[in-house]
C-alpha cells in the first residue's frame, strides 16, 4: 500500500475505532498463538505487540519480528471494524486469566478496554501504522497429518545444535520429493533423520529448505492440535517457508548455508546389532549417570544377552547396572554422553531400541522397532557419536 | 606488591627474634623488574629508575625505591611517571628476562621446601617446618635465601617469618628493601594493631572507605569492633573474615601449585580502536596465545570469555560455556568473535580487549566427545606443530595470516 502521509493518519483514525465480543477460550487460544514468538527484547517498541484486525464476522491477530509471523483468524461479533496495535505478552497474560465469559474489547481514545464478566482493563495502544507488513504466506505445496508432523519435527529437532556461532547447524534440513519429506538435523555430535509421507499438490514437486529448528518445532507442537498442516513453500517466496492449519499460519525466514552432506555419514553395515528395552535403558541411564560429572562418558558393554552400564572412574563416585538385550554379533564396549544417549532413546519413540554398530569410534545408529524380533526401520534414525576414551 | 601505609619507617626495631612458631615465610623481590635490568647497568644505581612501556598508554610495571621517593608506584599509567619524576630513566622491559630471573628464584625455593606457594614472579610463600631439622630455624632459613638470591641472582629480596601467611607478608612488606622482620607469635597483636587498616588481606579501597566511615582506621579497631556492627557494615563474609584477621588469625595453609582456575591474556590498544576488523585481529592473536598456554599447561576449557574495556573504562564481559571442552586457537576465536559480534558495537572506542578460558580441566583425564565431521588430523595437530615450531624458533616463528606483519595496524601491548 502506498499512501501519503495524509490519507494515512485519516486512515488510522478510522482503523482506530474498533469495537467486537468474542469467547474468552477462543480470544487466549489466539493471543497465546500470535504472542508465541514475539520477542522478549524487541529491537523496535512496536514489535512487542500484536496486531488485533476485525472486520465484519471475524477478528484476525497477527506478530512479526522480521523473522517468524503469525496469524490467526477466528469468529467474532464485530459491531466496529477496525485495527489496533496492544502489548503482546500483556494481552496473553490477561486473555489467559480472564473468566470464562463473553469478552468485549473496544477502543476508548489512546486505550483498548478489555471488559470480561465484571473486570475491566485498559491498555495503551502501540502506532498500528509503524508496525511491519507481514510477509505474504508462499504458495502451499502440500500437506500432511498434524500429528504425524508434530512427531516427526519432534524427532529430529532434538539433534540441531543450539550454538548460534554455527548456525547452519541450527537448522532443520526439509527434503521433498515428490509424496515423501525427510527431515534431518545435527549440532556434529548426534544426527536425527526422519521420512514421512505428506500430499503434495504436485507430484512431481522437489524443494529443499533449512528451518530453524527452534521455530519449526514451535510451529509443528501449536498446530498439533488440528487435522493437516499446510505447508507453503514456493520457489517465488524465495526464503521463506509458511505453516498453515485451522485458521492459523506462520511463516519463518529460512536460514543460508549449506547443511552438511549427511548421508554418507549413514553406515551401510553393522558388526553388532542390539534390541534393548527402551525404557529399562533410559531408566538405568540415568541412574548411572547420577556419578557421571559434567562430560563423562556412560561406558556401555553389549555381550549377548545383556548391556552392561558404567560410570564414574578413579576415586570418583562409581555406577553400574546391567539390563536385558538381545545382541547378534562382536561384543563391543562403547561410551556416550548420557544426555545425547537418552535424546536417542526417548525420540526413537518405539518399545525396543536398536542399536547398530561398527567400531567404539564409530558412530551408533539407534533405530526404534514395536518387538525384538521386528525388522529394523530406516523410518527415524539416531546417529550418535561416542566418546573417546583416554587410558 | 608494597602497601605505602605499612613501609619501613626510620628507625624501626623488629618485634624479637623468637621464630619458634613462625614457620611460614614471605619472600619478596625488591623492585623486581627494575633490579633485574640493574644487573646489567650498574651505573645506573642509586638512580631513579623506572621500568615500564608500550608508549604512552603504558604503565610503570616497576621503580626503583629512589624512583618511589618521588611518587612513582607500579601500575601508574607511564605518562603521569613522566610528568612527576622527568628526571627519572625510563626503560623498557626486556620480554623474557624476569620469567627466567624468576624461575631462578622459585628453584632456589623449591631447594629449600617443596612446599612454595608462588603468588607472581617475584614473590612467593614457603613453609619450612619440615626444614627445620635439615637448615635450622625459619630466620636462619630466611637469611640462607636472601643470601643466595643475592649470590645466584643479582637482586635483593626482603622476607617475613610469621605464623600466618598474611602477618608473613605485611612483615616482609615492613621490611622492604632488602630486610628480614620476624614477628613472633606473642608479638602478632602488637604488630597487626597499630596498622591502618588497608594493610589487611581483601581491604581495597572501597572497603576501606566503609572502615573510614566508621571511624575504624587501625586494625586494632577492627579488632575491638563488635563482630555484628562489621558484618552489618561488610556484610556476613568480609565482615567475619576482618574480624578474623584482625586478631591474627589466618588458617589458610602454603598450597603448592594452585591449579589454574583460568586462562587468559589481554591487550591495550596503544590508542583507542574503533575499527571491527583491528578488534578481531587482536582477538584472533590473543585466542592463540590462550591455545598455546592452555596446550602447554595440558589444560582443556569449557568456557571463553571476552573482555571489552571501552575508551571511558567502563568494561563489560561475555562469555560462553560450549558443550565440549577445547584447547584449539580457532574454537577458541570462533566464540570470540561470536560473543564480540553478538555485543553490535558500532564504531564504539575501546581500549582494550581480553580473552579467557575456564573451567578448565587436565586434557589427559577429559573424556572427548568425537564430532562427525572430525577430521584425522584437525586444528588441533596443525597447532601442536605450531607449538612445537615456536619453542624452537620463536613465538612469531608461525602466525596466522591475518596476523602477519605489513599491514599497517597499531600494535598494543600484552
Amino acid at each position: 500500500m502506498d499512501l501519503s502521509p495524509d490519507t494515512l493518519t485519516l486512515h488510522s483514525l478510522l482503523e482506530d475505532r474498533l469495537k467486537f465480543r468474542v469467547e474468552r477460550d477462543v480470544l487466549a487460544e489466539a493471543v497465546a498463538w500470535a504472542a508465541r514468538t514475539l520477542p522478549t527484547r524487541p529491537s523496535l517498541p512496536v514489535l512487542a505487540g500484536v496486531v488485533l484486525d476485525a472486520t465484519s464476522g471475524s477478528l484476525q491477530l497477527s506478530s512479526f519480528d522480521y523473522e517468524v509471523s503469525a496469524r490467526v483468524d477466528v469468529s467474532a461479533d464485530v459491531d466496529e471494524p477496525g485495527r489496533v496495535l496492544v502489548s503482546g505478552r500483556l494481552l496473553a497474560d490477561i486473555a489467559r486469566s480472564l473468566p470464562a465469559q463473553p469478552v468485549v474489547m473496544q477502543t476508548d481514545g489512546t486505550r483498548v478496554s478489555i471488559t470480561c464478566g465484571r473486570s475491566t482493563f485498559a491498555l495503551p495502544t502501540l502506532p498500528v501504522e509503524d508496525y511491519p507488513q507481514l510477509p505474504a504466506m508462499p504458495g502451499v505445496a502440500g500437506s500432511v497429518p498434524s500429528d504425524v508432523f508434530a512427531a516427526a519435527v519432534a524427532q529430529v529437532a532434538i539433534a540441531a545444535g543450539r550454538d548460534d556461532t554455527l548456525p547452519t547447524l541450527t537448522g532443520v534440513r526439509m527434503e521433498i520429493d515428490g509424496s515423501t519429506i525427510v527431515l534431518a538435523a545435527t549440532d556434529r555430535y548426534r544426527l536425527a533423520v526422519r521420512e514421512f509421507s505428506w500430499t503434495p499438490t504436485s507430484s512431481s514437486i522437489s524443494a529443499t529448505a533449512l528451518v530453524p529448528a527452534k521455530t519449526l518445532s514451535d510451529a509443528a507442537k501449536s498446530l498439533a492440535g488440528g487435522d493437516s498442516v499446510f505447508i507453503a513453500l514456493t520457489p517465488d517466496a524465495a526464503g521463506l517457508i509458511g505453516f498453515e492449519g485451522e485458521g492459523r499460519r506462520s511463516t519463518t525466514r529460512l536460514l543460508d548455508g549449506e547443511f552438511p552432506k549427511y548421508r554418507s555419514l549413514l553406515p551401510n553395515e553393522s558388526s553388532t546389532v542390539a534390541s534393548v528395552d527402551t525404557q529399562a535403558l533410559i531408566d538405568a541411564v540415568k541412574r548411572v549417570a547420577l556419578v557421571a560429572e559434567r562430560n563423562t562418558p556412560v561406558r556401555l558393554t553389549f555381550d549377548g544377552s545383556e548391556v552392561s552400564l558404567r560410570a564414574g572412574a578413579g576415586d570418583d563416585a562409581q555406577a553400574s547396572e546391567v539390563v536385558e538385550s538381545v545382541t547378534e554379533g562382536d561384543v563391543i564396549e562403547i561410551a556416550f554422553n548420557p544426555g545425547y544417549l537418552i535424546d536417542g532413546l526417548v525420540a526413537v519413540n518405539s518399545p525396543i531400541a536398536r542399536f547398530s554398530f561398527t567400531q567404539s569410534t564409530r558412530p551408533a545408529v539407534i533405530t526404534g522397532v514395536s518387538e525384538v524380533s521386528a525388522a529394523s526401520s530406516d523410518a527415524y534414525r539416531y546417529l550418535l557419536m561416542p566418546v573417546r576414551l583416554t587410558g | 606488591m608494597s602497601r605505602s601505609q605499612v613501609r619501613r619507617p626510620a628507625g624501626f626495631v623488629g618485634f624479637g627474634d623468637d621464630d619458634s612458631s613462625c614457620p611460614i615465610l614471605h619472600v619478596d623481590m625488591d623492585a623486581f623488574y627494575a633490579s633485574v635490568e640493574l644487573r646489567t647497568r650498574p651505573e645506573l644505581i642509586g638512580q631513579p629508575v623506572i621500568v615500564g612501556g608500550g608508549g604512552g598508554r603504558g604503565v610503570v610495571l616497576s621503580a626503583t625505591y629512589e624512583a618511589r621517593a618521588l611518587g612513582i608506584h607500579s601500575a601508574m599509567p607511564i605518562a603521569r611517571a613522566h610528568r612527576l619524576a622527568p628526571q627519572a630513566i625510563f626503560i623498557e622491559p626486556t620480554h623474557g628476562l624476569y620469567s627466567e630471573v624468576s624461575a631462578g628464584v622459585m628453584e632456589i625455593f623449591e631447594s629449600i621446601t617443596p612446599i612454595v606457594e608462588p603468588l607472581s614472579l617475584d614473590e612467593a610463600f614457603l613453609d619450612v617446618s619440615g626444614a627445620l631439622r635439615r637448615l635450622g630455624t625459619p630466620t636462619s632459613i630466611a637469611h640462607l635465601i636472601r643470601a643466595r638470591v643475592v649470590a645466584e641472582q643479582g637482586i635483593t629480596c626482603s622476607v617475613g617469618v610469621a605464623s600466618t601467611k598474611f602477618v608473613a607478608k605485611l612483615a616482609s612488606t615492613r621490611s622492604k628493601p632488602d630486610g628480614l622482620l620476624v614477628i613472633p607469635i606473642d608479638k602478632v597483636l602488637a604488630f597487626l594493631h597499630p596498622l591502618p587498616v588497608g594493610a589487611l588481606w581483601g581491604v581495597g579501597e572501597r572497603t576501606e572507605e566503609s572502615l573510614h566511615r566508621l571511624g575504624l582506621r587501625t586494625v586494632g579497631d577492627i579488632a575491638h569492633t563488635p563482630l555484628d556492627t562489621m558484618k552489618r557494615a561488610l556484610g556476613e563474609a568480609a565482615g567475619v573474615q576482618l574480624h578474623e584477621l584482625s586478631w591474627g588469625r589466618d588458617n589458610r595453609s602454603v598450597t603448592p601449585h594452585q591449579p589454574d582456575k583460568s586462562i587468559g591474556n589481554e591487550s591495550t590498544f596503544n590508542q583507542d580502536v574503533d575499527d571491527p576488523e583491528v578488534i578481531l585481529r587482536h582477538l584472533m592473536r590473543l585466542s592463540d596465545q590462550v591455545a598455546g598456554r592452555m596446550r602447554n599447561a595440558g589444560h582443556v576449557g569449557r568456557t571463553i570469555s571476552i573482555k571489552i574495556r571501552f575508551a571511558d573504562f567502563s568494561t563489560i564481559t561475555r562469555s560462553r560455556t560450549m558443550q565440549v571442552p577445547t584447547d584449539t586457537a580457532k574454537e577458541i576465536f570462533d566464540v570470540a568473535r561470536g560473543l564480540y559480534e553478538a555485543l553490535g558495537l558500532q564504531r564504539v572506542r575501546i581500549r582494550l580487549v581480553g580473552v579467557r578460558m575456564e573451567g578448565l580441566e587436565d586434557a589427559s583425564e577429559a573424556p572427548h566427545q568425537m564430532t562427525f565431521d572430525e577430521p584425522a588430523h584437525g586444528h588441533r595437530d596443525a597447532e601442536v606443530a605450531i607449538d612445537a615450531l615456536r619453542s624452537r624458533f620463536g613465538a612469531t616463528a608461525v602466525q596466522p595470516g591475518r596476523l602477519t606483519p605489513g599491514k599497517t595496524e597499531q600494535k598494543g601491548q600484552e
